[in-house]
């Protein structure tokens, strides 16, 4: 139990623990301090923005409560005039370097900004003039940075370096035409940026954002017969979320309704896809456990880890599985077996990935992933929070859906083991039931691979199926994942087989999720941040109880698709459609 | 040759002493030629000047019975180059290369002091010899620059001689470190850097904490623009300041410390580095000094061009290889500082001062100065001022003493208007001031700060408004760009200052200036921030006629500001001779030689100001 000790806020007695900063004890005793820089337990804390000032008796100066800690008998002021005319000065500062179309912006509605100003009551010109030199960079497609909506909180610039041990941002220039970029002020195309999307999700503003692809989806039911829609499992997770949910709440079945609605020709659930994944990735590791081949094998469903791997770990590249990422595949498998079995012309076929992930955006582009005649396997990406604006766009009430069913249409099976590839640790969990009935026959008690689940930053497990010893780890974010990479590369690596995500928590936590911004929950518990995580995961591990099928080799989909179509997994044809390679020299050529 | 026990310290600085004391008495037949070596003097000639002695000295065969030496500043540099000559400490002054010769001849050799180099003291027209009957110096006393100007700053032995580490003897064989800390608590030395922090509590920080790596850094990134009191005494006595630090490392039991110069600085980085490599050398820095036990590295970082690295808690960023910005505080330094480990941050003048405080005991120290703040203060005086240069006074001396007696006053017969301390940081100090004791607090009071030394004195002739706009347009350059308040407030600041100054400003632009100034005191996250306004402010409070004018009138007082001022010829007095026509860059002056007065086209014209100072009559005005 830590020390407490006895304060005063706006003349009111409380007794907060020992060490607290003042912008979190106030919290506790029922103040929300606005506050722009400050973000996630003072993890993103700078206090650089200026707008959480507070008077506290004796302090030399105005104080800024989200880095000064709490003291025996300190006597803290919020509403005092001169806080508050502090706190208004600093957002009206901001402002008067702001961009201000805030109509077009893609943040409008969640701007933190906006909402500091309206809150301080900042006065819309109070400080006219000069604005700094704007950097607008849309190279990359998976994310845009637009400087001139950048308030320099540096909350990115801190995210990822905690999130990938990466650092791509930081600040370049000084004083006034000081601005956030990657070195140089390069692009993200052209610097070690994997695309993860990770510093998108801590953005006050709009000056990070993913590059949308609403208006080529538009486009794309003017020009192609038939569009066809699949969602990543981890969107279900959190979709609700854009539609005032509770975080947790499922809504696999509104969202399906809600595309259905929309026009899709086809309503495609990705964890099809991910069951062939792994059918196609458990044997690939059976394979070369038997043959000797590199081991231990990576999964590669994660572009933004796959990114990682090109820039910082070629060397290691051989070790990756060749497999494609589900979303890939299923484009490649609706291109190919979908559209043959319908007699459609691949060419008339548009199919749209709902991602929780912005890196995929750049996946597609890649052309190792252009499977039939050419065409890219996936023609556009959207994120989870881009679904929920064409949702809205259209006039669709969320919580007056009923819940749906995906289209049972030759691909439209999935299991539990699929459904999980969202969470880290689930796609080790659903390799591992398939892996353990090829080498048994028999299918594994489905608690018993419980140990690749949860947020711990390497997660280990040893199994012994039927005397075959085979050890597993799984990661999450690069940062985390780095110790068991050097240890492939020195050739020391205990294991057969690693799952690594590049987002920390995996898929539900990616680039392309709803925003968890505290300030914008407010009937969310106060540590929100601290379990939004586990709630999400919580959805998809309970949709995966309630399947029938909980493992993917007992898809009927996917065992049709094989006998009808692909022959063996691994073989010829399942190479051709299913299977993708990675290019080493991207460090030398960033944006190749 | 290592000096391996304290009792074999003593034995080298007795030795020393001795050594030295016969060069300056001659007893022993030689001469010593000083050479001010301070960068105004060498860039007038005394570079030449040392090297001819030399070749000159050899020609003649006296290079053993006479030496050459280049020092530190003597700091009265408007009067430079000079050569002091021992024993008999003639000084002169203004000295050319080509009057080489003549000082071998006459003095050297003959023995003659030669009159027309001797400074004239312009109020009794009397030849002043040596700096004991020079006002400029009367007043001075040599603390902080102890030995600068005297000893050979590259020389270890000469500053042994003239009392280096006698003071860590006395510490390191005599003293516990909370002694040291009480010692210095006791004699009021507050931090010289501008701070005025009271030293001694920042060192009890310190030694309170509980660490295996503590560090002590010295400040060496001196930014205030025409300040260079840090960089004389680096580059006229860098032993001093290294003694100090290694008493500070003693003090709060740290074992490194990191000097971190600016880069702008390579004369006294290099005499740093000297000093540093001499003193390793005879052990006195490295494991076990003088066998006591006591472990103190030092090294040596170069800033990079930035201002706000001045600022302590951007410099250890600075020094950890991480963009100079400042962080928030708490925690302090003194707690988690260099690489998050218990550091104090002390400017150059400060370690400096703690030899002479521990070799002459504080209770000597408190002697000097006021009763908050002790000691001396070293000032680089400039602008409007006779004697330009670097002095040192006791804290107490009124401004008019700095200002006239010291400084000799404002030069051709004009008016004093201001004086600014504390450079960007600080304010003006007018007429009303002029009377005021020099220390922290009465500074302060009166609306501006010490700082770390810089003295700008004005006269009739500057525009006060366009002085805070310089400082700002300054701040705007150094600023670092984390915060809100002093990223974008000082640019909105500068733009109103600009508006001011260029007649476009109305009076709610005052009033919105004010307001906006103290909202950037007030909320910026570091000093830098918080003390930009401090130009605007004092001037505005002190010289509110010059806005309204600028403002009201759209008229430049002073005539300073281009836009609401120009240059204009009196037809009347105008002797027609062309000159101002040949030396116009931009072609605006028209006139027929002999026959019209010239004239200025006021729309071409882009107030360079060379018409002005090249018409031999004094036929230019500026209105």
């Amino acid at each position: 139990m830590a020390k407490l000790v006895n304060i005063k806020i706006e003349g009111k007695s409380f007794q907060v623990e020992e060490g607290l900063t003042i912008l979190k004890a106030a919290k506790k005793c029922g103040f929300e301090i606005p506050s722009l820089c400050a973000f996630n337990d003072g993890k993103c804390s700078l206090a650089s923005c200026r707008v959480c000032l507070v008077e506290v008796k004796g302090a030399r100066g105005l104080v800024a409560s989200c880095a000064y800690p709490v003291n025996e008998g300190m006597e803290i002021s919020i509403s005092s005039a001169r806080a508050v005319k502090a706190r208004r000065s600093s957002v009206e500062l901001l402002l008067s370097n702001h961009s201000k179309n805030c109509q077009q912006c893609s943040k409008n509605g969640q701007c933190e900004l906006l909402h500091v100003a309206t809150i301080t009551g900042a006065r819309d010109d109070a400080y006219t003039g000069e604005l700094t030199r704007t950097t607008l960079d849309r190279l990359a497609p998976g994310i845009v940075r637009d400087t001139s909506k950048c308030i320099l909180c540096g909350r990115c610039v801190v995210r990822c370096k905690e999130a990938q041990g990466i650092g791509i941002l930081g600040q370049e220039f000084r004083g006034f035409k000081t601005i956030v970029a990657p070195a140089d002020n390069r692009s993200f195309m052209h610097s070690p940026c994997i695309q993860c999307g990770q510093c998108i999700n801590v953005c006050p503003t709009g000056a990070l954002s993913e590059n949308s692809e609403i208006s080529a989806v538009d486009k794309a039911f003017t020009t192609h017969k038939y569009v066809i829609v699949q969602t990543a499992p981890a969107v279900r997770a959190a979709i609700g979320e854009e539609f005032g949910e509770k975080i947790g709440t499922p809504g696999t079945g509104k969202m399906v309704a809600a595309l259905h609605r929309l026009g899709f020709y086809r309503v495609f659930d990705v964890n099809f896809s991910a069951d062939l994944t792994i059918i196609e990735e458990a044997n690939e590791l059976l394979l070369r456990m038997k043959n000797g081949g590199k081991l231990p094998q990576l999964t590669s469903c994660s572009p933004g880890w796959v990114n990682y791997m090109e820039y910082f770990y070629p060397d290691i590249i051989p070790h990756a599985s060749t497999c494609k990422s589900p979303h890939e595949m299923g484009g490649a498998i609706i291109k190919s077996y979908f559209a043959q079995k319908h007699n459609l012309d691949p060419k008339d076929i548009f199919v749209v990935s709902i991602m929780p992930c912005t890196a995929k955006k750049y996946e597609k582009t890649r052309p190792e992933n252009a499977a039939v005649e050419n065409l890219p396997d996936v023609d556009a990406v959207l994120t989870t929070r881009e679904l929920a604006k064409i949702i809205k766009r259209a006039g669709i009430v969320w919580n007056k859906l009923p819940d749906e069913d995906f289209d049972d249409d030759l691909i439209g099976e999935y299991s539990g083991a699929g459904v999980i590839f969202g969470v880290t640790g689930g796609v080790m969990e659903a390799a591992l039931r398939t892996a353990y009935h090829a080498l048994t026959g028999k299918e594994a008690d489905i608690v018993a691979f419980k140990e690749v689940r949860g947020l711990e930053n390497i997660k280990e497990a040893e199994l012994d199926i039927n005397g075959t010893k085979v050890r597993v780890a799984v990661s999450h974010g690069m940062k985390n994942a780095k110790p068991l990479l050097d240890q492939i590369r020195k050739g020391t690596s205990p294991y057969h087989f690693i799952e690594i995500m590049g987002c920390p928590g995996g898929c539900i936590n990616g680039g392309g999720q709803p925003f968890v911004k505290p300030v914008f929950l407010p009937n969310e518990d106060d540590d929100i941040l601290q379990t939004y995580i586990q709630k999400r995961a919580s959805v998809l591990y309970s949709e995966d109880e309630r399947q029938i099928v909980r493992q993917s080799h007992n898809n009927k989909d996917v065992i049709r698709l094989y006998k009808d179509f692909l022959g063996e997994p691994c073989g010829h044809k399942a190479h051709e459609l299913l299977h993708t390679s990675y290019v080493s020299d991207r460090v030398r050529f960033p944006g190749k | 040759m290592r000096i391996n026990t304290p009792q074999e310290l003593v034995n080298k600085i007795r030795s020393c002493e001795k050594c030295l004391a016969q060069k300056f008495s001659g007893e022993t037949g030689t001469k010593a030629l000083l050479v001010c070596g301070g960068l105004g003097c060498i860039s007038t000639g005394a570079g030449d000047i040392i090297s001819l002695l030399k070749t000159k000295l050899e020609e003649k065969g006296l290079q053993d019975k006479v030496s050459v030496d280049s020092v530190g500043c003597f700091g009265f540099c408007s009067q430079g180059p000079f050569i002091r000559v021992y024993p008999g400490e003639t000084l002169y002054r203004m000295v050319k290369p080509e009057d080489v010769d003549r000082i071998i001849e006459e003095d050297v050799i003959g023995g003659k002091i030669i009159e027309d180099l001797i400074y004239i003291d312009p109020k009794t027209n009397q030849p002043a010899r040596t700096e004991k009957d020079i006002d400029f110096f009367k007043k001075q006393i040599k603390i902080a620059l102890y030995g600068s100007g005297i000893i050979n700053p590259e020389n270890l032995d000469e500053a042994l001689g003239y009392g280096s580490f006698r003071a860590f003897h006395k510490v390191i064989t005599t003293m516990k470190s909370q002694e040291v800390i009480d010692e210095i608590l006791k004699s009021g030395l507050r931090g010289r850097g501008g701070g005025g922090f009271p030293t001694g509590r920042k060192w009890q920080f310190a030694l309170d904490q509980k660490s295996d790596v503590k560090y002590v850094v010295c400040n060496g990134d001196e930014g205030d623009p025409g300040a260079f009191m840090d960089r004389s005494i680096l580059e006229g006595n860098p032993f001093a300041v290294i003694e100090g630090m290694m008493i500070a490392g003693y003090a709060i039991q740290a074992t490194a410390g990191y000097f971190y110069v600016r880069a702008e600085y390579p004369l006294a980085v290099s005499r740093l580095k000297k000093a540093i490599a001499l003193l390793e050398e005879v052990g006195l820095i490295g494991d076990n000094i003088l066998g006591t036990g006591f472990n103190f590295r030092v090294y040596v970082r170069l800033g990079a061009g930035a201002f706000v690295c001045g600022e302590e808690t951007a410099l250890l960023n600075s020094i950890e290889g991480q963009r100079g910005q400042p962080r928030p505080r708490p925690p302090f330094p003194a707690v988690k500082g260099l690489w998050q480990k218990p550091t104090i941050v002390n400017n150059v003048e400060t370690l400096a001062v703690v030899p002479y405080v521990i070799r002459n005991g504080a209770d000597d120290f408190v002697k000097l100065g006021t009763e908050k703040s002790k000691g001396t203060k070293v000032f680089a005086l400039g602008g409007k001022v006779n004697n330009v240069g670097l002095v040192e006074v006791p804290m107490g001396t009124t401004l008019r003493e700095l200002i006239y007696d010291i400084g000799g006053g404002i030069p051709h017969g004009k008016k004093f208007k201001a004086i600014q301390t504390g450079g960007p940081s600080g304010g003006c100090l007018t007429e009303k001031d002029l009377d005021a004791p020099i220390d922290y607090d009465t500074l302060i009071a009166r609306g501006s700060m010490m700082g770390s030394g810089g003295a700008i004195v004005m006269d009739e002739d500057n525009c006060m408004v366009d002085v805070a706009k310089f400082y700002m347009e300054f701040i705007c350059d150094e600023s670092c760009g984390k915060c809100t308040p002093c990223r974008i407030g000082t640019k909105r600041m500068l733009e109103y200052l600009q508006k001011i100054t260029e007649g476009r400003a109305s009076l709610e632009d005052l009033d919105a200036l004010t307001e906006l100034a103290y909202a950037v005191k007030e909320n910026s996250l570091c000093g830098l921030g918080q003390t930009a306004a401090n130009p605007v402010l004092s001037t505005m409070i002190n010289f509110r006629d010059e806005y309204i004018a600028h403002v009201v009138d759209k008229k430049c007082p002073a005539h300073v500001c281009k836009k609401l001022m120009e240059y204009y010829i009196i037809p009347e007095k105008c002797k027609k001779c062309g000159k101002c026509a040949r030396v116009c860059p931009v072609s605006c002056i028209s006139g027929v030689l002999g026959k019209t007065p010239f004239l200025i086209d006021p729309l071409k014209c882009i107030k360079c100001g060379m018409c002005y100072s090249v018409c031999p009559f004094d036929s230019i005005i500026k209105r």
